[in-house]
C-alpha cells in the first residue's frame, strides 16, 4: 500500500468514528428541538380549541379524532381535579399511510359551564425511522465525499510534498554500484527531505568510492604481481638450464615453476574478471555462436580425443548475438573447458544451441553440485591444484554484463544453460 | 644480431639479457625513457624489446619516435598491462609483436627469432638443423631429404623445440604456444605427452639427428645427436 493511501485509510477510519458520534449527538439534539416545537404547537392548539368551545358548543361534541385533530370528553370533577397537562407519544391509524403512525398527543382538562372536559389534541409526529434513514444516507454521502476529497487532496497536494522522497526512492531503486552515475538531487525546502537527500548522497558516494577502491586494488595488485612473477619464473628457467643439475633438483624446480604458473593463471583470471566487471571490453559485433562453438571444439579437439569424449552438437539454426568477440570466445571457451575437464573418461558432451539458449551438458560426478555456489569465485569441487576456480565466475560475469541468465541443473549429467 | 632490452625492472632486465646472451646475441640495455630514446635515436638494432611502463615516459612514445624517424628496427612490446587497447595501439604504431608479462623464455626466443627472420630474410626461409630441414612457409619437414608427415600440432611442437634448441622448454610454455591460452589446467598436460611420444617415434623412425629429451618434472629439450 502506498504511503499516501495508508494515511488516507487511517483518516477514513477516524472520520467514520467522529461522524458516527457526531450523528448520534446531532440526532438526539434535533429530536429534542422537534418535540419542543411540537409541544408548543399543541399548547397553542389547546388554547384555540378552548376558545372555540366557549363560543361554539358543537366543539364539545367532538368525541373522536376522526374528523379533526382533537377530541373532547366530559369527565367527572373528581378525575379532573388531579389532572395536569401531559404530553405523550402514541400510535394512531393513518388513512393515507394505511398504517399506525406515531403521533404526539396533549391531554389536558378544561372547565366549561361548570362541567369538566378532557381535551386530547394530536399532531402528526416525525417518523423516527424515516428520519434516521434520511440522516444515515446524508451522512454516508458526506463521509464518502470527505474521503474522496481527502484522496484527491492527498494525491495532488501530498504527492507534491512527497516528491523529493519518491525521487530518492527511485534513485535508490535504479542505483547500480558498478555503474554509478551522478544524479541531480531534487531541490526541496523541507528539512527532513534535505537531510534524507544529504544522507543518501553521502552513503552512495561512500559506497561507490569503496567499491572503486576495491576494484582498483584488485586490478593494481594483479598488475603489480605480474613483474615479480615474471622474474621468478624466468630466473627458475635460467636455473633449470644451468648444468649440471640432478634429477631431484630439477623436480623441485619443476614443482616451484608449476605453482608460480598457477599463481600467474590465477592473477590473469582475476584481472580478466575485474576488466569484465569494469566494462573495459569495447566494441561489440555480430558473433555467430555456431561458428564459435565449432571453432572452440576444434581448439579442444586434442583434449577431447585424449579423454575419449563423445561430442553431440545440436545447432539447427544460425544464432548470432551482439557481443564483444573476445568475451564471446571467453564465454564459450570457459563453458566447454569446464565440461571437458570435469568430464568422465569416455563420457559425453552435449551442446544444444537455439535462438533462446545455449546449454552444455556433460557427464561427470554422479551427484549434483551446489547450484548456489558453482559460480562463486574460487569454488572448487575438490582441492584441485591446477584449477583456478575462476572459470565459471568469468562465465557468470560475462552473462551479467550482457544480461544473459545462466543456471546450473543436474539431470544425470551436469547442465549449464545460458539464456540470451 | 643486436638486441636492445628496454626494461626498468633490474632483475627482469638481467634475466632477459642473460637468456638472450646464451643465444649469442649482442645485447644492450636501457632502464628509463630518456636513455632508451637516446639509444634508439643513435643506434640501429635488429630487435628491440620494449616495456610500456617506463620511468619518465611511455614505451608507446618511443615507438612513435621510431616511426617518425622511419627506423626499421623490429619491436616486441613486453608489458605487464595485458590490455587489448595497449596491444592494438602498439601494433598500429608498428610493433611486430606483443608479449604480455609474465612469459616463458622459450616464448621470448621464439618471438625474437620470428621477428629477426621476418626482418632479415624477408620472411622467406628454410630452417636447417643437422639432417632436419623445415620449410616455414609450407609447414613441411624433411629428414635427410625424405618428407616427414606431421600433423599440425606435431609440426608446431617440433618447430618450437627447434627454435629453442638446447634449451629447456617447460611443458606449460610448450602447451601455451601450441594450444594457445586454452590450456591452463595441469591435468591436461598428459595429452601433450602423447603428442610428444608420437613425434619422437616419427623422428626416430626416419633417423633424424635430433632428439627430444624429457626433463623430468619440467618439460622438454631438443638436442642434436
Amino acid at each position: 500500500m502506498k504511503l499516501l493511501n495508508h494515511a488516507t485509510a487511517y483518516l477514513a477510519g477516524l472520520l467514520l468514528v467522529v461522524i458516527s458520534a457526531w450523528a448520534a449527538l446531532f440526532y438526539f439534539n434535533m429530536l429534542d428541538e422537534i418535540y419542543d416545537s411540537m409541544d408548543d404547537g399543541l399548547e397553542n392548539q389547546k388554547i384555540l380549541v378552548i376558545q372555540k368551545a366557549a363560543q361554539d358548543s358543537t366543539v364539545l361534541a367532538q368525541r373522536s379524532f376522526e374528523a379533526g385533530y382533537f377530541r373532547v370528553k366530559e369527565i367527572p370533577f373528581t378525575l379532573a381535579i388531579h389532572r395536569k397537562d401531559t404530553y405523550q407519544d402514541t400510535l394512531m391509524y393513518m388513512q393515507n399511510e394505511k398504517d399506525f403512525e406515531p403521533v404526539r398527543m396533549l391531554t389536558t382538562v378544561f372547565r366549561h359551564h361548570e362541567k369538566y372536559y378532557e381535551l386530547r389534541v394530536i399532531t402528526s409526529m416525525v417518523e423516527e425511522d424515516d428520519l434516521i434513514e434520511d440522516l444515515l444516507y446524508s451522512l454516508l454521502w458526506l463521509y464518502l465525499g470527505l474521503v474522496a476529497s481527502i484522496l484527491v487532496l492527498n494525491n495532488l497536494l501530498l504527492k507534491r510534498i512527497w516528491k523529493p522522497f519518491y525521487h530518492v526512492l527511485q534513485r535508490l531503486q535504479q542505483f547500480r554500484l558498478e555503474d554509478a552515475k551522478p544524479v541531480p538531487v531534487q531541490k526541496t525546502n523541507i528539512e527532513e527531505f534535505q537531510l534524507l537527500n544529504q544522507t543518501v548522497e553521502k552513503l552512495l558516494q561512500q559506497n561507490v568510492a569503496a567499491y572503486q577502491n576495491q576494484k582498483a586494488f584488485i586490478e593494481n595488485a594483479s598488475h603489480e604481481l605480474q613483474t615479480p612473477l615474471a622474474i621468478s619464473l624466468n630466473k627458475l628457467e635460467l636455473l633449470a638450464e644451468s648444468q649440471p643439475l640432478q634429477e631431484e633438483q630439477l623436480l623441485q624446480i619443476g614443482v616451484v615453476m608449476e605453482n608460480l604458473e598457477r599463481l600467474t593463471r590465477l592473477n590473469k583470471s582475476l584481472l580478466l574478471l575485474s576488466k569484465i566487471e569494469n566494462r573495459q571490453f569495447g566494441q561489440e559485433e555480430e558473433v555467430s555462436m555456431r561458428a564459435l562453438l565449432q571453432k572452440t571444439l576444434d581448439d579442444f579437439s586434442d583434449q577431447i580425443a585424449f579423454k575419449d569424449i563423445r561430442v553431440e552438437l545440436e545447432a539447427p539454426d544460425e544464432v548470432t548475438l551482439q557481443l564483444n568477440p573476445d568475451l564471446a570466445a571467453m564465454l564459450v571457451m570457459n563453458l566447454l573447458k569446464n565440461a571437458i575437464v570435469h568430464n568422465a573418461k569416455g563420457g559425453y558432451l552435449r551442446i544444444q544451441l537455439s535462438k533462446a539458449a545455449l546449454s552444455i551438458e556433460n557427464e561427470g560426478k554422479t551427484h549434483p553440485l551446489p547450484a548456489d555456489r558453482v559460480f562463486n569465485r574460487f569454488y572448487k569441487e575438490e582441492a584441485s591444484a591446477s584449477s583456478t576456480g575462476l572459470g565459471l565466475s568469468i562465465v557468470k560475469a560475462i552473462c551479467d554484463l550482457y544480461d544473459f541468465t545462466i543456471d546450473y541443473t543436474y539431470r544425470q549429467g551436469h547442465v549449464f544453460t545460458v539464456r540470451f | 644480431m643486436k638486441i636492445l632490452v628496454i626494461e626498468d625492472e633490474p632483475e627482469m632486465q638481467d634475466t632477459v639479457v642473460r637468456s638472450l646472451e646464451q643465444e649469442k646475441y649482442l645485447v644492450e640495455t636501457a632502464s628509463d625513457y630518456d636513455s632508451a630514446l637516446e639509444k634508439v635515436a643513435l643506434y640501429a638494432y635488429d630487435c628491440i624489446l620494449l616495456d610500456i611502463n617506463l620511468p619518465g615516459g611511455s614505451g608507446l612514445a618511443i615507438l612513435e619516435e621510431l616511426k617518425k624517424q622511419q627506423k626499421t628496427d623490429g619491436v616486441i612490446i613486453v608489458s605487464a598491462r595485458n590490455s587489448v587497447d595497449d596491444r592494438i595501439q602498439g601494433l598500429e604504431l608498428g610493433a611486430d609483436d606483443y608479449l604480455p608479462k609474465p612469459f616463458h623464455m622459450a616464448e621470448l626466443h621464439a618471438r625474437v627469432k620470428s621477428v629477426l627472420r621476418r626482418r632479415k630474410f624477408d620472411g622467406q626461409n628454410q630452417h636447417q638443423l643437422q639432417n632436419l630441414q623445415i620449410d616455414l612457409d609450407k609447414h613441411q619437414v624433411w629428414v635427410a631429404g625424405e618428407e616427414l608427415a606431421l600433423n599440425r600440432k606435431e609440426y608446431d611442437i617440433l618447430l618450437y623445440l627447434v627454435t629453442n634448441k638446447d634449451r629447456l622448454v617447460s611443458k606449460t610454455a610448450l602447451a601455451e604456444h601450441v594450444w594457445g591460452d586454452y590450456i591452463d589446467q595441469a591435468d591436461n598436460y598428459e595429452f601433450i605427452y602423447s603428442q610428444i611420444k608420437n613425434l619422437r617415434k616419427k623422428l626416430k623412425d626416419h633417423g633424424a639427428e635430433v632428439e627430444i629429451q624429457a626433463i623430468y618434472g619440467i618439460g622438454y629439450k631438443l638436442v642434436t645427436a
